[in-house]
């Protein structure tokens, strides 16, 4: 009896990922491997599952490795993946730059103050993520409040051109993902014990040096995790380039969305969005090694 | 000046108590405050530390004596701690100056002092194996890697860590941990060595035996050692002088037996040990003797150790420890100092016995008896009516 249960507990997680997560990941990776038609599905072959075995051995054998080639050739998509990780990597780097000093004002703020501190981090989520987005296109246009504050400030004479340009892009997601970044840096900064830093003070060293060999070196993990989380998500973004970036900015979420739904070529949309897990794998498992590691040290 | 060992004769005589006699054997003959030439090594001058509204430490002067071990003893909240952490350099006085070997500390980093600190959580670097944790203050200072390699290996040795040197803290135990945090704080030879509560993670018997450990440390490297503590065990043990605290000042200052045979407050007395005291009424005074007449109905006559504040008719506390009564079945011959109660609880701890005896007038008074044989011909058993006496030399007045 116990051990139905204990199966069944286990085996749920298990029955959820495979449904919600292996079995459209199949679809879309067999569609990647088929051809476009003018249909509905607009793909070919489907699965004629009426002639048994030998329609599916028939199905099978018309897949086709042509779109991984066309992707690979067209200079188009490679640009996309490259400007797309660029973006990212740059990103993640800008979030992490306002991230940690955020996340250490908060960790070493006054007990009773945290929590409040803690909410405004949170607070951007209770509004919907395309809206805040929105929001940044009224700031940051050439008659937007931004320029308009400048410029009856006196600081600039011309309005800035930001928007519809990659710096919008950066501003997007730093405004956007710092949260993911703050909260795992603030959780291991918040752990730490303080006294690290006073003995590493007390054994010689500046409070500079004391920083960077004691509190960075400790909040790693929180660094680690906080990166991944911005870097994962970013690279795939849509909407934030969509919306802000204007037509310069390549990024491959864009790419993806013209083909599935401007070209309609879903073979070609599925390839780049398995090209883009596949590129994706790399940080995902480099973050997950550096979960287990942090977990083992917190052992 | 720092003889090894132990010495059977204490050679002081407070110069304001000129009738009292030798308080019992001292850890060491080392007494520079007696020496009025002798300059303090640390000296605290009018020292107050606020936060807030709070007063930590109150308007605090102490000196402090080269190779001292000197330990702050009080309730937590008393602002021992605070003294140790303005000492170290983590916190600025509001008010007042601390020198050290002459020289003012004011403003001076944690960096730059030459002080070291072991920590109550003992601070270890987790991410680094104990070998870099005792290395990093010497790696600070910039000596030369042969040399930093040859000084962990002899604190390693001292500790006796040497199997230990590639662990990381978490794979140590306790004691461990404690003489890593030890090794790493002396292996810089600080000039000043600041323990706060440097055994108080330990269990029992590790702590009594690292008490002896931290002791002959101390005077093998001939360091100064100021150490904070709640235990007053600990305290009269390692210490050639305790400072006991309360609400940021300095109640009295002496040596573990001062403190404990000479208190100069009812604070002191009954912080330090168990006491039982009663209030009486000072009927007489001499130079030699005062007699009080107890609240709880029997004259007390006690040595007099203080020729001032107290005068004839005046209240006052007299104190006196349980190990310092006797208790008998036979009424003693000395009208004084003796008085009859009521057993009341008794506890076996085998060392001693502890009685509990409820006086006529309700009071409670203990009284410890040495087990000194195995057997006893006539125990005194719950209900019995019993004697309380004792010398007039056991217990102390103090003023009210």
């Amino acid at each position: 009896m116990g051990s139905f249960f204990k199966r069944i507990t286990i085996g749920l997680p298990y029955f959820w990922l495979c449904i919600l997560f292996l079995l459209p990941f199949l679809i879309v990776l067999r569609v990647a491997f088929s051809e476009p038609v003018l249909a509905m599905p607009p793909f070919a072959p489907q699965f004629d599952l009426s002639e048994g075995w030998q329609g599916f051995v028939q199905s099978v054998s018309q897949f086709t490795t042509y779109n991984f080639q066309f992707v690979f050739e067209d200079s188009l998509y490679t640009n996309a993946y490259l400007s797309s990780l660029r973006i990212a990597l740059i990103s993640t780097l800008l979030t992490l730059a306002i991230g940690f000093p955020l996340a250490y004002g908060m960790a070493r703020s006054p007990m009773t103050i945290r929590p409040i501190l803690l909410m405004l981090v949170i607070l951007p989520f209770w509004t919907s993520f395309l809206i805040r987005v929105y929001a940044w296109i009224g700031i940051l246009k050439p008659e937007g409040l931004m320029n308009q504050f400048l410029m009856s400030v006196g600081i600039i004479s011309t309005p800035l051109r930001i928007y519809n340009t990659e710096i919008a892009v950066y501003i997007g997601i730093v405004y956007s993902y710092l949260p993911f970044m703050v909260l795992p840096i603030y959780a291991t900064l918040e752990k730490m014990d303080y006294s690290f830093v006073e003995a590493a003070r007390d054994l010689g060293c500046s409070s500079i040096g004391a920083f960077w060999k004691i509190t960075a070196r400790l909040a790693l993990p929180g660094v680690l995790a906080g990166c991944f989380l911005v870097f994962i998500p970013a690279i795939g973004e849509f909407v934030i380039p969509e919306l802000l970036g204007g037509s310069q900015t390549l990024m491959i979420g864009k790419t993806l969305w013209s083909e599935f739904f401007n070209n309609r070529d879903w073979p070609v949309a599925s390839t780049v969005a398995i090209i883009l897990l596949a590129i994706l794998v790399v940080p995902i498992v480099l973050f997950q090694n550096a979960q287990a590691r942090a977990t083992e040290a917190n052992r | 000046m720092t003889v090894r060992g132990f010495s059977f004769s204490a050679p002081f005589f407070k110069p304001d108590v000129p009738f009292m006699k030798s308080l019992g054997s001292t850890r060491r003959s080392f007494t520079p405050w007696l020496d009025a030439d002798a300059k303090p090594y640390i000296s605290f001058q009018n020292v107050t530390k606020k936060f807030g509204d709070f007063v930590a430490v109150d308007n605090l002067t102490l000196n402090i004596y080269e190779r001292e071990f000197y330990s702050l003893l009080g309730p937590s909240g008393c602002g021992k701690t605070t003294l140790l952490r303005m000492l170290a350099g983590f916190e600025e006085p509001s008010s007042g100056e601390i020198f050290l070997d002459g020289v003012s500390l004011k403003g001076v980093p944690p960096h730059k002092r030459p002080v070291n600190m072991m920590f109550q959580s003992y601070a270890l670097f987790p991410h680094m194996s104990v070998r870099d944790n005792i290395a990093f203050g010497l790696k600070q200072a910039g000596i030369a890697k042969a040399q930093i390699t040859e000084r962990v290996d002899a604190i390693l040795k001292l500790v006796k860590l040497e199997e230990f040197a590639k662990r990381k803290p978490d794979q140590l135990s306790g004691g461990q941990r404690q003489r890593v945090a030890l090794a790493r704080s002396v292996v810089l030879r600080p000039k000043l060595l600041l323990l706060d509560e440097p055994l108080g993670a330990l269990d029992k018997k590790l702590r009594e035996e690292t008490q002896f450990e931290l002791m002959d440390l101390q005077q093998d490297l001939g360091l100064t050692f100021m150490i904070v503590t709640h235990d007053q065990e600990e305290a009269m043990t390692m210490s050639d002088r305790i400072a006991v605290m309360d609400k940021g000042t300095v109640i009295q200052t002496g040596t573990p037996a001062e403190i404990y045979e000479a208190p100069n407050s009812r604070y002191v007395a009954d912080f330090i040990g168990t006491v039982n005291t009663f209030e009486g009424k000072v009927v007489e005074k001499t130079d030699k003797m005062t007699t009080l007449l107890g609240n709880d109905g029997f004259t007390i006559e006690a040595v007099t150790t203080d020729r001032s504040a107290l005068t004839k008719d005046k209240m006052a506390w007299f104190s006196i420890r349980p190990e310092k009564i006797k208790v008998s079945r036979k009424k003693p011959e000395k009208q004084t100092n003796a008085v009859e109660g009521e057993i009341w609880d008794i506890g076996y701890l085998g060392d001693m016995t502890l009685f509990n005896v409820k006086l006529d007038s309700g009071t409670i008074m203990r009284a410890s008896v040495l087990n000194a044989k195995r057997t006893v011909d006539d125990p005194i058993g719950y209900e019995d009516r019993v004697w309380l006496s004792f010398d007039p030399d056991a217990g102390i007045v103090l003023e009210r």
